[in-house]
C-alpha cells in the first residue's frame, strides 16, 4: 500500500516538474518549429545560477523563492538573447537550426563544468518546506507536495496568460498560422523573441525548482531534454494543455515503469512517443493550443 | 585536446642547452668541465602521460585525477626518481573511441614512458589490447576486475583498487559488525555496479548475511524515488552509486523517509563528495581505498598540497593518481633512472613496494594489482575539517586486502567475474 501511494504521489510531483520544463518547450515548437534542444541547458543554467544566488556568492543572500525567481530572469534574458543572435539569422532553415541549438548545449555544458566545477551541488529545501506528511504510513516530503503545487499554480497562470490576454491571442494566432498572423499584423518575430524568452525563463526556474529533488550536477542537461522532447511529443506541439497532460502521463510511466519493470524502463518510456508518432503524429493534444 | 604542461620541461631544456654551451666554453678555456656527457643524456626528461577526462559528466573525478597528479609534480618540482618531467594530459571526453585515439596520440606521437589512467572501466577495455601490444607500462584508475583476474594484462597496474576490493571489506563489515541480516542492494546497471554489488554479497553472505533483492536503476536516472519504493523487507541497504549519483540516491532515500542503515563502496562514500552530501548522508558507512583522515605525513603532505594549489579537498580520484606516481617515482629511482625497457621498467613498477603514501602501504601482487590498506568510515558531524560541514571518520581499518579477499586466489577465480546475475540471489 505505501509502495503505491509513494509511487502515486511521486509521480505526479514529477509530473509538475515536468510540466514546468516542456510547457516553454511546448510553445517554443509550437510557435517557432524548433526543437530548442538547448531546454535541458536552460534547465541546468536555471539550478547552476540559483544555487549562486542562493549561496550568497553574489555579494548578497537571497531565500530559496527569489533565488529561482533571478535565476529565472537572467535564463530568460539568455533565450532572448540566443533568439535575438543566434536563431534569428537562421530564419526558416530548420536543420541549420536545430544543429546550432544542438551545438550550442554543448558549449554551454563545458561552461557550466568550468564555471562550477564537476562536483554535483546540493541544493538545501527552503525552510519550512523540509519536512514531511504523514499519511497512510507513508512519508511524503512536503517539498515534493509543494511542487504541484507550484506546477498548478503556473498550468493556471499560463492558461490565463494564453486564453486572457492581447499577448496570449497573438501567440495563439502565431501558432495556428504564422503567416495569417503575419497578415493581420501582428508582428511575429518580437512573438519568437518574447515566447523564447519565456520558454527558456521557465526552463531556467524549474531547474532551480526540482534542485532539492534532482541536485546540480555536469549531465543533468541530457538527462532532462530527453523527457522534455517525451513530454511535448505525446502531449502535441504548442499545446499548453497537451504538455500538461503528457507531463503527468511521463510522471505515471517514469516511476511505475521504473519500479515494476525496471529492464524495461526506457522501453516504456519511449513507446508511448513512438506509439503517438505512428499513429497520431499531432500528439494527442496537437493543434489545440489550450 | 592534449594539452601540455611544460614550462618546467622547457626551462630543463633550456638548462641543458645551456649545460652543453657552458661545458664546451669550459672545454675550450681547458678548465674543468662541471657538465659531463652522461649529465646531458640523463637530462632527457621522462615523459608522463595521462588519460583523464575533463569534459562531460565524468569530468568531476577526471579534473581530481589531473590535480593528483600535478600535485606530485610541483611536491617533486617535476623531477622523479632523478629525471625531469614532461607531463602530457590528454582529455578522452569520456568515450572509448576518444580513449583509443588519445592513446594512440600519448604512445606515438608524444613517446610518453608511462599512461596513467584512464578513468573508467569502458576505456581501460578499449585500449587494453593497444598497451599489450606496444609495451606500454599503464597505471590505470579504472576498476574493470577481470584485469587484473581472469584476463590479465602483463602491462597493466593498478594501484588503486578493483570494483569488487573495497566492497568485500565492507560486505564482512556489514554482517558481522553492523549484525545486518537482510539487505537490499541498488546501484547503477553496468559493469561496475555488478563487480561492486558482486563482492559485498559474496562476503555479505559467506559471514552469515542475505541480499533479497538487487535493484538496477540505469546510470541516468534523475529521480531515484522509485527504485527507493522498492526497498522493503532488509535491515539495511547497500548502494554501490559513482560520480554524481550517490548524492541523488541519498536525498531520494531520506525524502521517502527510510531509515534502515545504508552501506556503500569507495565511490558512495567518496571524500570529494562531502562538501556536496548534508544531511541525508549522515550515518551513511562506506569503504574506500583512501581516507581523508588518515593522520600521516604522506597524507597531511598530500592533502596541503592540493588545499595549496587547487582550493580543493581531494578524494580517492585525487589520491590514487598522486599514489600512482609515487609508484612510477620508487620505480624509476630503482632502476636507476632508465625507463627505456619497457619489460624492465615493468618489473621495476610491479615490485614497489612502498609505506609513505596517501593511502598508507602498498604493495602488488602477481596478476598486477594493489595489496593495500582500506578504511571503514561512517559519515558525521565530529571532527569534520578543513570547511567542511559532515567527515568521514575511520571506523575499521583492514590491511594488507588483496582482490581475492579473504579467499585463496585459486578459489576465486575458478568463479565467474562478478557479474548481474553472479552471485545469484538466494532464498532467504
Amino acid at each position: 500500500m505505501t509502495f503505491w501511494l509513494l509511487l502515486t504521489v511521486n509521480s505526479v510531483t514529477f509530473g509538475g516538474l515536468l510540466f514546468l520544463l516542456s510547457a516553454g518547450f511546448s510553445l517554443i515548437f509550437g510557435l517557432m518549429r524548433i526543437p530548442n534542444l538547448t531546454h535541458g541547458s536552460m534547465f541546468m543554467v536555471g539550478a547552476y545560477l540559483g544555487t549562486t544566488f542562493l549561496s550568497g556568492a553574489m555579494g548578497f543572500t537571497v531565500n530559496f523563492w527569489l533565488a529561482a525567481t533571478l535565476a529565472a530572469v537572467e535564463v530568460a534574458i539568455l533565450g532572448a538573447m540566443m533568439e535575438r543572435l543566434l536563431l534569428r539569422r537562421l530564419a526558416g532553415q530548420p536543420l541549420a537550426q536545430v544543429l546550432v541549438t544542438l551545438g550550442v548545449s554543448f558549449m554551454v555544458a563545458d561552461l557550466c563544468l568550468m564555471g562550477w566545477g564537476g562536483d554535483p551541488i546540493s541544493v538545501t529545501t527552503p525552510p519550512g518546506l523540509s519536512g514531511f506528511v504523514r499519511w497512510g504510513g507513508a512519508a511524503f516530503p512536503l517539498y515534493r507536495m509543494a511542487v504541484i503545487g507550484i506546477a498548478v499554480i503556473f498550468a493556471a497562470a499560463l492558461w490565463l496568460m494564453l486564453d486572457r490576454t492581447r499577448l496570449g491571442a497573438m501567440i495563439r494566432a502565431g501558432v495556428d498560422d504564422p503567416e495569417m498572423a503575419r497578415v493581420v499584423g501582428i508582428r511575429v518575430s518580437q512573438l519568437f523573441t518574447i515566447v523564447f524568452a519565456l520558454g527558456a525563463g521557465l526552463a531556467g526556474f524549474a531547474g532551480m525548482i526540482g534542485g532539492p529533488i534532482l541536485s546540480v550536477y555536469p549531465g543533468l542537461d541530457q538527462d532532462m531534454l530527453p523527457l522534455a522532447l517525451v513530454v511535448v511529443i505525446l502531449g502535441g506541439t504548442g499545446s499548453l494543455l497537451g504538455s500538461f497532460v503528457g507531463s503527468i502521463i511521463i510522471g505515471f510511466i517514469y516511476n511505475f515503469g521504473q519500479a515494476l519493470l525496471p529492464e524495461l524502463a526506457y522501453f516504456i518510456l519511449f513507446l508511448p512517443m513512438v506509439l503517438v508518432l505512428l499513429l497520431r503524429p499531432q500528439g494527442l493534444f496537437g493543434g489545440q493550443i489550450l | 585536446m592534449s594539452r601540455k604542461l611544460t614550462s618546467s620541461n622547457v626551462s630543463s631544456r633550456n638548462v641543458s642547452r645551456r649545460a652543453v654551451l657552458a661545458g664546451t666554453a669550459a672545454g675550450a678555456a681547458a678548465a674543468l668541465s662541471r657538465f659531463p656527457t652522461p649529465a646531458i643524456a640523463q637530462s632527457e626528461p621522462f615523459r608522463l602521460g595521462l588519460l583523464t577526462v575533463k569534459t562531460g559528466p565524468l569530468a568531476q573525478g577526471g579534473i581530481q585525477m589531473e590535480q593528483g597528479v600535478l600535485t606530485y609534480l610541483k611536491e617533486k618540482n617535476y623531477t622523479i626518481g632523478g629525471r625531469k618531467v614532461d607531463f602530457i594530459s590528454a582529455d578522452t571526453g569520456g568515450n572509448p573511441a576518444g580513449t583509443k585515439t588519445k592513446a594512440q596520440e600519448l604512445v606515438e606521437r608524444d613517446k610518453v614512458d608511462v599512461i596513467l589512467g584512464p578513468l573508467a572501466a569502458f576505456e581501460l577495455y578499449a585500449i587494453s589490447d593497444y598497451i599489450k601490444e606496444q609495451k606500454m607500462p599503464t597505471l590505470s584508475l579504472a576498476a574493470a576486475d577481470n584485469l587484473t583476474q581472469r584476463l590479465p594484462n602483463p602491462y597493466l597496474l593498478r594501484a588503486s583498487a578493483t570494483s569488487s576490493q573495497a566492497m568485500q571489506p565492507m560486505g564482512h563489515y556489514a554482517a558481522t559488525e553492523l549484525k545486518l541480516k537482510r539487505v537490499v542492494t541498488v546501484t547503477e546497471d553496468f559493469a561496475f555496479g555488478y563487480e561492486q554489488i558482486g563482492g559485498f554479497q559474496a562476503a555479505f553472505q559467506q559471514d552469515g548475511g542475505c541480499v533479497v533483492n538487487k535493484l538496477w536503476p540505469p546510470l541516468a536516472t534523475p529521480d531515484y524515488t522509485p527504485y527507493v519504493a522498492q526497498i522493503a523487507d532488509c535491515d539495511g541497504v547497500c548502494q554501490g552509486f559513482a560520480g554524481s549519483n550517490p548524492l541523488r540516491f541519498m536525498k531520494a532515500y531520506a525524502s521517502a523517509g527510510l531509515k534502515y542503515p545504508v552501506v556503500t563502496g569507495e565511490t558512495g562514500g567518496d571524500d570529494a563528495l562531502l562538501k556536496s552530501y548534508g544531511d541525508e548522508a549522515i550515518g551513511l558507512v562506506g569503504c574506500c581505498p583512501y581516507t581523508l583522515d588518515l593522520e600521516t605525513d604522506a597524507n597531511h603532505r598530500f592533502i596541503d598540497g592540493m588545499i595549496k594549489n587547487y582550493d580543493a579537498i581531494p578524494g580517492q580520484y585525487a589520491a590514487l593518481l598522486y599514489v600512482n606516481c609515487q609508484v612510477v617515482d620508487a620505480a624509476l629511482k630503482a632502476s636507476g633512472g632508465d625507463a627505456g625497457d619497457k619489460d624492465k621498467f615493468m618489473a621495476a613498477l610491479k615490485a614497489v613496494n612502498l609505506t609513505e603514501t596517501p593511502r598508507g602501504p602498498l604493495k602488488f601482487d602477481h596478476l598486477n594489482n594493489v595489496i593495500g590498506t582500506f578504511y571503514i568510515r561512517r559519515i558525521g558531524t565530529e571532527g569534520a575539517k578543513y570547511g567542511l560541514k559532515v567527515w568521514n571518520k575511520t571506523i575499521k581499518t583492514y590491511e594488507n586486502v588483496s582482490q581475492f579477499w579473504t579467499w585463496p586466489e585459486a578459489e576465486f577465480l575458478a568463479h565467474p567475474v562478478y557479474s548481474r546475475d553472479y552471485p545469484a540471489l538466494t532464498k532467504c
